[in-house]
């Protein structure tokens, strides 16, 4: 009994030890950095926007990147990141503590619509400047935060995946007489599918849905769902799977020739356009949730991230990186347009910015400036004489042609007839 | 039973002490204590139920079904005054869990596990498919008011957490004299040989019942305050991952008083927390490193370093000690 006690007496004494010894740096600007690093989104999503982090705030504080980011720090401060798992219950408490222990300036994460809906409240409430890099839920700053302050998202929202695919399959003269869809049955897969449809209404003549399949996300197999939509013979097959699950139906759809029967469109499918590149029957339609990845168009930065990214890590970056090297680029141009690298002046720097991220130029546009838009791209897969892939036929669409304008519900926007898109 | 025992005496000298910590302490740590001991509420619900040896794998169940009552009525029909709030919560999980114990009262063992995991699950699987409730986003709560109070900023989450504290000690307390009543002695009986309960002249049936509607009451009343305090809701709280995870809290802390699980919760998440602050990648593996410590070396729960400390407790048939032989 004594030996466990005092096992548990040492146990006890060095968890305290370190509870009180909280390294502090000085000069440093410590940069809250929250992703699935656990769970099921970790592998597809929170891993890869970590690595992406690690890579541009590495760069970032050495000054390693190209122009016009090539200064070292942000305003010449050291970036210092607190990484935190996503993956928690008590997500609001966490990011308290980041805020008041940690003594965060800013926070720089949220994958997950539902842990955005919580922080973004959570924010304004604790006055900490909080960057929302990849959620896709419109509502954030259409019901939640009408009046954001001090958040921000710096990626577009989900109805422009969508909104686009929508228009793309119209200028490739698609067939979408037969429209079918199969996504998740929670809320990014419903949301997908909402827009997607309500915008196919509005482009195409006359388009029917002739079936609506919602497996639950991370079912795996999708073989009663894959019969449903041969049998139905839809000319067009939506689908916003993404992960593993994206990967099985392209495995097991393409097994029975629903991609030769129908044309795929697949929102989030390019995470997979390199592993799967043998699987992925030529004419699936694939888009990278905005103009990352392989959507990128050429830049220095781009050329520079997707090197860098590949030398550190072993693989090419998918959108979930580009998104996160977005966003803290737009810390960094914030910051070094108000020489400053203290949240008031970040704020009121980032606030209706422009910057260039690797996948182009991207607008703090809505929301009074809170919320990003930027140019997305559509394209078709085809595999190289040489079994590389690649997407042919890519479209580019303006910001303005698939975002509705400040101030206007997405979905309202889009039943209008996308009133005020500028498309060129 | 007009006399408090020691339990009781600690909880209610606990109270001014929660409070007072709540001033001095740095908030976020009062926000720790404040939803842990709103998830403290669920694991005494599991921990009741253990003590009649029933492993409940869906409390989550009644988690989210106090958490959601909670939200719904602040979505739809505009109600913020927390009682009213919590009282919607209790009425729905009372009616449920009413209705649910005909079924469940009739399985033991991994059947009573597998079965409350099911129905928990099928919540899961509603809520996340009915787009109108957000889904598996979910959807925010309002700023709750008290009657004809509504406090604002610092005021606000001191009122809360002070309201919570106050209703977490008061039903612990409550729960404390259902441990020690005839119920709580049945239902050890129960745990033990149930044939015999029922030779006795009690039904069985009726205390697992019982004790299964006061645990669901007790989890939708934690699900209400936690959902308060952090201002959201979504399926996840009714999810098994979830439901696990009060179940591993029981097991951490120990049956072996009603305070175990309300203090295990709070170690529990501070041990997380400081796990991702070590390790952000590799946090469960310190958790588990610790789970499994613990019940290598301490197969009755933290509880039981409490308890060798007082021998007098050993005989006291209240903790359920001088029976366990070999449990």
């Amino acid at each position: 009994m004594r030996k466990i006690s005092r096992i548990l007496m040492t146990t006890t004494a060095v968890a305290t030890a370190t509870i009180c010894a909280a390294p502090v740096f000085a000069d440093d600007v410590k940069v809250g950095v929250v992703t699935f690093l656990s769970g099921g989104a970790a592998g597809p999503f929170g891993v890869p926007a970590r690595n992406a982090a690690e890579l541009v705030i590495d760069a970032i504080n050495k000054g390693d990147l190209p122009a016009p980011y090539n200064t070292a720090g942000l305003a010449g401060n050291t970036i210092a990141p607190v990484y935190v798992d996503e993956n928690s219950k008590q997500k609001n408490a966490d990011f308290q503590k980041l805020v008041e222990k940690d003594g965060v300036e800013m926070v720089v994460g949220y994958i997950s619509s539902s842990s955005c809906k919580s922080i973004a409240p959570e924010a304004e409430k604790l006055k900490r400047l909080t960057i929302l890099f990849d959620c896709g839920t419109p509502q954030i700053f259409e019901d939640i935060v009408t009046e954001p302050h001090y958040t921000f998202r710096t990626a577009a929202t989900a109805t422009m995946d969508n909104v686009a695919a929508a228009r793309y399959l119209m200028d490739t003269g698609a067939d979408a007489g037969r429209v079918a869809g199969i996504n998740q049955n929670y809320a990014w897969g419903q949301d997908s599918w909402r827009d997607f449809s309500a915008s196919l209404e509005q482009l195409a003549e006359a388009t029917e849905v002739v079936t609506e399949q919602f497996p639950k996300v991370y079912a795996g197999q999708y073989g009663s769902e894959i019969s449903a939509l041969l049998t139905n013979r839809p000319e067009v097959v939506h689908s916003s799977f993404w992960g593993g699950d994206m990967e099985a139906f392209v495995i097991q759809g393409s097994a029975r020739g629903l991609f030769e029967r129908s044309k795929v469109v697949l929102t989030a499918g390019e995470t997979a356009m390199f592993s799967l590149a043998k699987q992925i029957p030529e004419g699936t339609v694939i888009g990278a949730r905005g103009p990352h990845g392989d959507l990128a168009p050429e830049s220095d930065l781009n050329t520079w991230f997707r090197a860098a990214y590949k030398e550190r890590f072993g693989s090419e970056p998918t959108y979930p990186s580009y998104k996160m090297a977005q966003a803290l680029l737009g810390v960094k141009a914030a910051a070094d347009k108000a020489g400053s690298s203290l949240q008031d002046d970040v704020i009121g720097a980032l606030e209706g910015l422009e910057w260039e991220g690797p996948s182009g130029k991207v607008s703090m546009a809505l929301a009074g400036g809170h919320q990003a838009i930027q140019d997305t791209a559509y394209g078709t897969f085809k595999l190289a004489e040489d079994g590389s892939a690649s997407l042919v036929d890519v479209i580019r669409y303006d910001a303005g042609c698939v975002n509705p304008p400040a101030g206007v519900k997405s979905l309202n926007w889009i039943k209008s007839g996308f009133d005020g898109a500028t498309c060129n | 039973m007009t006399q408090f025992d020691r339990t009781e005496l600690t909880l209610f000298a606990a109270l001014p002490v929660l409070v007072l910590l709540s001033v001095l302490l740095p908030s976020w740590i009062v926000n720790y204590i404040q939803v842990s001991l709103g998830t403290g509420m669920v694991a005494l619900g599991v921990m009741i139920q253990m003590r009649a040896g029933l492993v409940s794998f869906g409390q989550g169940l009644y988690f989210c079904i106090g958490g959601y009552a909670a939200g719904l009525a602040g979505k739809y029909f505009g109600i913020t005054d927390l009682f009213a709030l919590l009282g919607l919560g209790v009425v729905v999980a009372l009616v449920t869990s009413v209705a649910l114990g005909f079924l469940l009262r009739r399985y033991r063992e991994i059947f009573y596990a597998m079965l409350s995991l099911a129905v928990s699950m099928i919540l899961y699987g509603l809520l996340s498919s009915t787009e109108e409730l957000g889904s598996t986003d979910g959807f925010n709560l309002p700023v709750p008011t008290y009657l004809f109070f509504a406090p604002e900023g610092e005021t606000a989450r001191l009122t809360l957490f002070a309201i919570t504290a106050t209703i977490v000690i008061l039903s612990a307390v409550v729960l404390n004299r259902l441990l020690r009543s005839s119920l709580g002695l049945v239902n050890e009986a129960i745990r033990e040989n149930e044939l015999r309960v029922e030779y006795l002249g009690t039904s069985a049936h009726m205390a697992v019942h019982m004790t299964y509607v006061v645990a669901a009451v007790v989890s939708s009343m934690g699900g209400v305050l936690w959902a308060l305090a952090l201002g959201h809701v979504d399926p996840e709280m009714t999810n098994w991952t979830t439901s696990g995870s009060f179940v591993f809290i029981v097991i951490l802390a120990g049956t072996g008083s009603i305070i175990a699980p309300l203090i295990g919760t709070f170690l529990l998440e501070i041990l997380r927390v400081y796990a991702v602050e070590l390790s952000p990648n590799t946090w469960q593996m310190i958790l588990g490193s610790v789970m499994l410590l613990t019940i290598i070396f301490l197969p009755k729960g933290l509880w039981s370093l409490v308890q060798k400390t007082s021998p007098r407790k050993r005989f006291d048939p209240d903790t359920g000690d001088a029976v366990a032989k070999g449990v």
